[in-house]
């Protein structure tokens, strides 16, 4: 077991590389060189070549790669051109916003996927299973942000019963200790303030939910599907097993394999879902970040973005990896 | 090759040859298709959506990309003009015919949502080709490469590729949107190549000694492209949806004269409150166009997967 969780952090670790490489050369081949994109409007050839002197520019490539790599691994992103604050302190401060919805998203996309998935299984071919499958291929298609819209203006304008926007409503004094909203009024024993938090947090969680729950619910009914047909299953139905039992031991507990993957793939959809849900409810995430660097070419902030998104993903996936492992004794050997 | 040679190259290439026929599996699924409800349905939404961008201009009732002076007239922050005779769905936020700018903008969706997904099957199918056909240290390379482009989400791979240029319009989209899908495709066709290079056919044509170009193209690549283009008919859904995307993050065409579903989606989403059939009628075309890409491309799966076959 130990062996499979080297080998598998070892596997990460040219992936990290190339993938530095790959943000280096990105930042090098920015519209009129990383200078004059750093300095953004401030530009003169001046300051340029002043920037390109502190930043190392005139040294050779592979001197300004490995001087690059050994920034980052200190943690050294640089700063924000929007606010002057150094970039990971940024992020730091918008992660726990991030991880709150993402999290509420896919809490909300398993517990209703997996049943949902497994009784569109069970009865297979039936109306469920027809109604099931429509309504999967049509949550695909609809754009998440377009859902938030649809959310915000049914629920928030129209019915006016859900707040429209931010994580908590500003009349709140709400103290912040861990900066998830939901839990810090949990921890303080200001319950207002959680409750208000999720309510806020319903809209944007049901619309970043959208595709992992697809997905998920997909993933599920065709992996009940195949198991079903197994041969244990034929030999616990022939052992004279209750119906209950073989579904619950020998269906579900071997269909839900493909599907705890399923869920590790979906960070990555989640973390771009959350980019384009942030903006519609202005929640102030590391989404709102991106989009605003985006707006100002605030390329620090874009490259540390992209290398910690990609980071997370990685890591995510190692972990998915590694929890499959301990539930399914036959990975570890391949 | 070392040994006796048993046969030359233009006889082998010859018998090789005769061996093709029977039925085909690609005449199979398309008959399977044709009885199967779901595929037929996404085949008519697909026909429509294309007809409609080929004669958008003689079924406009009107210029879609001109202002109206009697719009522009009733045309405040606060009013945009609804319905009124001879503009059916009324104003769009700049005093433009908005039906007629619907109509148009089947075409610009089409162009985006089809040029980023055929740039991204060309670049990923050469990528995928070479690393199934040669293996080795190709095959290496290219794989870790695109696991590379994987490993980042890939809404954010196109925001960061959509950034690079100073200012958004349609190739960047294009370009941006097809760039996510070339590991997607390179995986694909390197994995079912390499499955084919231990198959019996394959096996038999080494045998027989025919030469490896001519395997590749002649007997892996044919049974590889199954998968492609199932996969290919999905990737239009994602691409226009993922187009849309970056222009509502504000990446997009900053060309706002061009009618494009996306484009139309994505500048109007501070006008939910004015009029919200702005942001409603593009989504809901994008959402049809992109469930009749699913559909069709979900139909072909199925029917291309040889457990269906009877």
């Amino acid at each position: 077991m130990l062996r499979f969780i080297v080998r598998r952090l070892l596997q990460a670790i040219p992936t990290l590389l190339v993938l530095s490489i790959l943000v280096f050369a990105w930042l090098r081949s920015l519209p009129g060189g990383p200078a004059s994109a750093l300095l953004g409007d401030k530009a003169t050839p001046e300051k340029i070549a002043e920037l390109n002197a502190v930043l190392g520019l005139d040294q050779p490539i592979f001197v300004q790669y490995f001087k690059f790599l050994g920034r980052i691994l200190t943690g050294d992103f640089g700063s924000s051109l929007i606010s002057g604050d150094s970039v990971l302190a940024e992020i730091g401060r918008a992660f726990p916003a991030t991880i709150e919805l993402s999290l509420a998203a896919l809490f909300l996309a398993i517990v209703f996927g997996i049943p949902l998935g497994y009784l569109a299984a069970r009865f297979h071919g039936r109306f469920l299973d027809n109604a099931t499958v429509v309504t999967t291929l049509v949550g695909v298609a609809v754009p998440v942000f377009f859902l938030g819209f649809l959310l915000k203006y049914v629920f928030a304008q129209q019915l006016a019963i859900l707040p429209p926007s931010g994580r908590q409503d500003v009349l709140i004094d709400a103290t912040r200790i861990t900066g998830f909203a939901t839990l810090d009024g949990l921890l303080t024993g200001e319950l207002d303030a959680t409750w208000d938090a999720m309510l806020h947090l319903l809209l944007p969680a049901i619309a970043l939910a959208s595709i992992p729950f697809a997905v998920i619910v997909r993933i599920t009914r065709a992996s009940v599907l195949d198991v079903t047909g197994e041969d244990f299953v034929r030999t616990a139905e022939s052992k004279g097993l209750t119906a209950p039992v073989i579904r619950r031991r020998h269906v579900l507990r071997n269909a839900l394999l493909p599907v705890s993957t399923t869920i590790g793939l979906q960070t990555g959809l989640l973390l771009a879902g959350a980019v384009l849900t942030e903006k519609v409810f202005v929640w102030g995430g590391v989404g709102s970040l991106l989009e605003q660097g985006i707006e100002r070419r605030d390329y620090p902030r874009l490259q540390a973005l992209i290398l910690l998104a990609a980071l997370v993903y990685v890591l995510v996936n190692l972990l998915v990896d590694i929890s499959y492992a301990i539930i399914d004794p036959r990975v570890r050997v391949r | 090759m070392t040994g006796p040679k048993l046969l030359s190259r233009r006889k082998a290439d010859r018998i090789d040859e005769l061996a093709q026929g029977g039925t085909s599996l690609a005449k199979d699924a398309l008959r399977r298709m044709a009885s199967n409800p779901v595929a037929i349905l996404g085949a008519c939404i697909i026909a429509a959506f294309v007809l409609l961008a080929i004669f958008a201009p003689l079924l406009a009732p009107k210029d879609p990309f001109i202002p109206y002076p009697e719009l522009q007239a009733q045309l405040t922050p606060t009013n945009i003009p609804g319905p009124m005779p001879g503009f059916l769905l009324g104003s769009d936020q700049n005093g433009y015919d908005f039906f007629s700018r619907l109509l148009a903008g089947a075409r610009q969706t089409l162009i985006v949502g089809v040029g980023a997904t055929i740039i991204g099957v060309t670049i990923g199918m050469i990528i995928g080709g070479l690393a199934g056909a040669f293996g080795g240290w190709v095959d290496t390379v290219l794989m870790r490469f695109t696991d590379i482009l994987l490993s980042i989400p890939s809404l954010l791979l196109a925001i960061s590729i959509a950034a690079l240029f100073a200012s958004g319009n349609q190739w960047t989209v294009i370009i941006a949107v097809a760039m996510v899908c070339v590991p997607v495709f390179a995986r694909l066709l390197r994995g079912s190549m390499i499955a084919q290079r231990s198959s019996d056919h394959v096996l038999a044509a080494t045998a027989l000694g025919v030469r490896r170009r001519t395997i590749v193209f002649r007997h892996m690549l044919p049974n590889s492209v199954g998968p492609v283009i199932v996969q290919a008919t999905l990737t239009l859904a994602t691409a226009i949806i993922d187009a849309a995307a970056l222009s509502f993050l504000g990446l997009g065409d900053t060309d706002w004269r061009r009618a494009e579903w996306g484009l139309m989606l994505g500048n109007s989403q501070d006008l939910l409150s004015v009029k919200p059939e702005l942001a409603f009628y593009p989504a809901i075309a994008i959402i049809i166009v992109a469930l009749g890409f699913t559909l069709l491309g979900e139909s072909m799966r199925e029917a291309l997967d040889p457990k269906n076959r009877r």
